[in-house]
């Protein structure tokens, strides 16, 4: 199997029409100034290829905001459990996303499955495609070493300037180009043009906090009683949007919903946010983390300390989104720089 | 969008009736629940189960029974929420869904053979009576038995008939304390905390298992901590906040525990100087 071939740039807008006739192609668009968000498209036209982080990431295809898991029926003591999936092929995953779906695998993975998660992802091909440059001042993917390509694609697209670079990492991927004969063999030119912007990045990216990646977890285990979740706590307006907007972030609730009819019905489980007052507050009143400190303190745990034990990997993956929806400016940079200064 | 019917999953319910169901005290009701399989519910003392109500909610509840009663399982709920209060109207013959048991209990295996000092505060008792009755099932498997039980005052007392059975025991030491006595109330008055120290026990073979709210963890932990049993020994199980039952809603989460999996059993050890914990 050839790894790597290429695309005239030109003929995108051929690849992705094509395959938008056989199946959905979702892809980032123009969304109002500065916005962008993953849509289903028919034509390569109305994505745009140089974008900063989506409003909300892919995980939305992963694990959608609300879906179905039980439907039934009461007066015939029904009760069936349910999948919503769709076929689809997302184009253009940046690799800090590619991470975050790689994160959610791993928790959905994690016995007992979650055989909704582990369904629809398998009904999903993605496509990524590379940062040449940081997007903005926001991302932090060098810290955690996702501003190159670390595999979860079925295909990897890499600008090149008049051509797309196409890194083929599964039969599904090669699947996807064999249906459209638009690509060829990439050539030794293109091959050397990939490494020499693979050799430019390494100079772009740099780290962006003041704490090197492997300092990261052993910061995070000595912030527990850190002064600066107590600045949070100031700012922290406790409206869930930065756990909403993050790739990683996937805690649900479980909500009954009965029809008009008051006999048939469904549960849903729908994203929620431990920053919200009620998360963690049990019938009674108690409540386990009733400061907005203790709140954000469990979200950055969660990202820098707790997976890291479980899973062996940093739960940031540096996209940016979380300081960038913040009313308050909470910015994940500052806290981590913040961190490092007090620990020092 | 396609939707389908997935024959695995782990939010289905089994099928449960209620055959017993009766208020214990004001605030609280006592259900006898058995799965329309036949099926025996299997847990080991300290799990829980997701009550499911069809169009209400999912709550998740202690199992009170001890696993040796195979044909039926107990449960004990105060009417707090919106699930509680629709189980509250619920009578023997109605059914509702079950998920389950989920978590990890107290450790049994590791118990078998030791003295064991059971401490139960409040509504702690419900958790902690499928591990005491477990073991006064099997007695002979066990060293010691002293049953420390605390309550607000003498109407909140659960169990109360079964209570009485314990404390004739020859085969029990046990104790019980109010906070405030009414006059028909002969027993002890105080804090449970004013019970610990009077129990005769070799710390290097009794095992701690304390069972009850929030704040009554911190004083009962330092007054058994006195008695020199070591950390390793002495058991808690916690309650949190939980909707899915297995280790991925968040809501329980503990630091870096996931009560529903990891807990809601954990020993002293395991939580000491972990903030989010105690």
């Amino acid at each position: 199997m050839q790894q790597f071939v290429t695309l005239q740039k030109k003929e995108l807008n051929t690849f992705i029409s094509a395959l938008a006739q056989s199946q959905k192609v979702v892809a980032p668009v123009a969304r109002g100034y500065n916005n962008f968000s993953f849509q289903e498209v028919t034509s390569g036209k109305e994505i745009v290829l140089k974008y900063i982080p989506t409003i909300l990431p892919p995980k939305k295809y992963f694990l959608p905001a609300q879906e179905t898991v039980i439907s039934y029926n009461k007066r015939e003591n029904s009760v069936n459990a349910i999948l919503e999936y769709e076929k689809m092929v997302i184009f253009g995953v940046h690799t800090c996303d590619l991470a975050g779906i790689q994160c959610l695998n791993m928790v959905f993975a994690d016995k007992p499955r979650d055989i909704n998660y582990i369904l629809r992802k398998s009904k999903i091909a993605i496509i990524g495609l590379e940062c040449n440059d940081y997007c903005d001042e926001y991302a932090s993917c060098n810290v955690v070493d996702n501003h190159l390509p670390n595999g979860g694609y079925d295909l990897f697209f890499t600008d090149l300037g008049d051509v797309f670079m196409v890194h083929i990492n599964t039969m599904l991927g090669d699947e996807l180009v064999g249906k459209v004969p638009v690509f060829k063999p990439a050539d030794e030119k293109a091959l050397k043009a990939l490494e020499a912007l693979r050799q430019k990045k390494r100079a772009i990216f740099k780290n962006e906090v003041d704490v090197k990646h492997e300092d990261l977890k052993p910061l995070f285990d000595r912030s527990f009683t850190s002064k600066v979740w107590e600045d949070l706590d100031k700012r922290c307006l406790a409206c869930g949007n930065c756990t909403n907007v993050c790739p990683t972030c996937y805690c649900f609730d479980i909500i009954d919903e009965p029809s008009l009819d008051l006999n048939t019905g469904a549960r849903y489980r729908r994203w929620d946010s431990c920053q919200t007052e009620p998360f963690a507050k049990v019938a009674g009143n108690e409540n386990f983390r009733k400061e907005r400190s203790q709140r954000q303190r469990h979200r950055y745990m969660r990202k820098f300390k707790y997976p890291v034990d479980k899973y062996s990997r940093y739960f940031c993956t540096g996209c940016g989104r979380c300081s960038r929806t913040c009313m308050a400016e909470i910015k994940l940079k500052e806290t981590i720089n913040a961190l490092a200064k007090e620990a020092k | 969008m396609k939707q389908v019917e997935l024959r695995e999953s782990e939010y289905i319910t089994m099928p449960a009736k209620i055959l017993e169901a009766r208020m214990m005290t004001t605030q609280e009701k006592y259900f006898k629940i058995a799965l329309e399989s036949g099926a025996s519910l299997d847990h080991d003392p300290g799990q829980f189960v997701m009550v499911s109500l069809l169009g209400i909610g999912e709550a998740p509840i202690s199992i009170s029974s001890s696993p040796t009663k195979r044909s039926y399982f107990e449960l004990v709920v105060r009417n707090v929420g919106k699930v509680t209060n629709a189980l509250h109207k619920m009578e023997a013959g109605d059914t509702l869904g079950i998920r389950g048991p989920f978590g990890r209990g107290f450790p049994v295996q590791i118990l078998e053979g030791n003295d064991l000092l059971f401490v139960a505060g409040g509504l702690g008792v419900v958790p902690l009576r499928s591990l005491i009755n477990f073991v006064i099932d099997n007695r002979r498997d066990f060293g010691k038995v002293h049953i420390l039980l605390g309550c607000k005052k003498p109407a909140d007392l659960l169990f109360a008939d079964e209570i009485k059975d314990w404390e004739k025991r020859l085969d029990v030491n046990f104790h019980c304390t109010v906070d405030k006595a009414d006059p028909d109330w002969k027993g002890n008055i105080g804090l449970i905390t004013s019970l610990i120290p009077g129990v005769n026990l070799n710390p290097v073979r009794t095992f701690a298992v304390v069972v009850g709210p929030p704040i009554m963890y911190k004083f009962v932990l330092i007054e058994i901590l006195k008695k020199d049993i070591p950390e390793k020994q002495i058991y808690v199980s916690l309650e949190r906040h939980m909707k899915c039952g297995i280790g991925k809603c968040g809501h329980c989460q503990i630091a870096q525990y996931y009560c529903c999996k990891d807990g809601p059993v954990f020993s002293y050890d395991q939580i000491k100087g972990n903030v989010e914990a105690l």
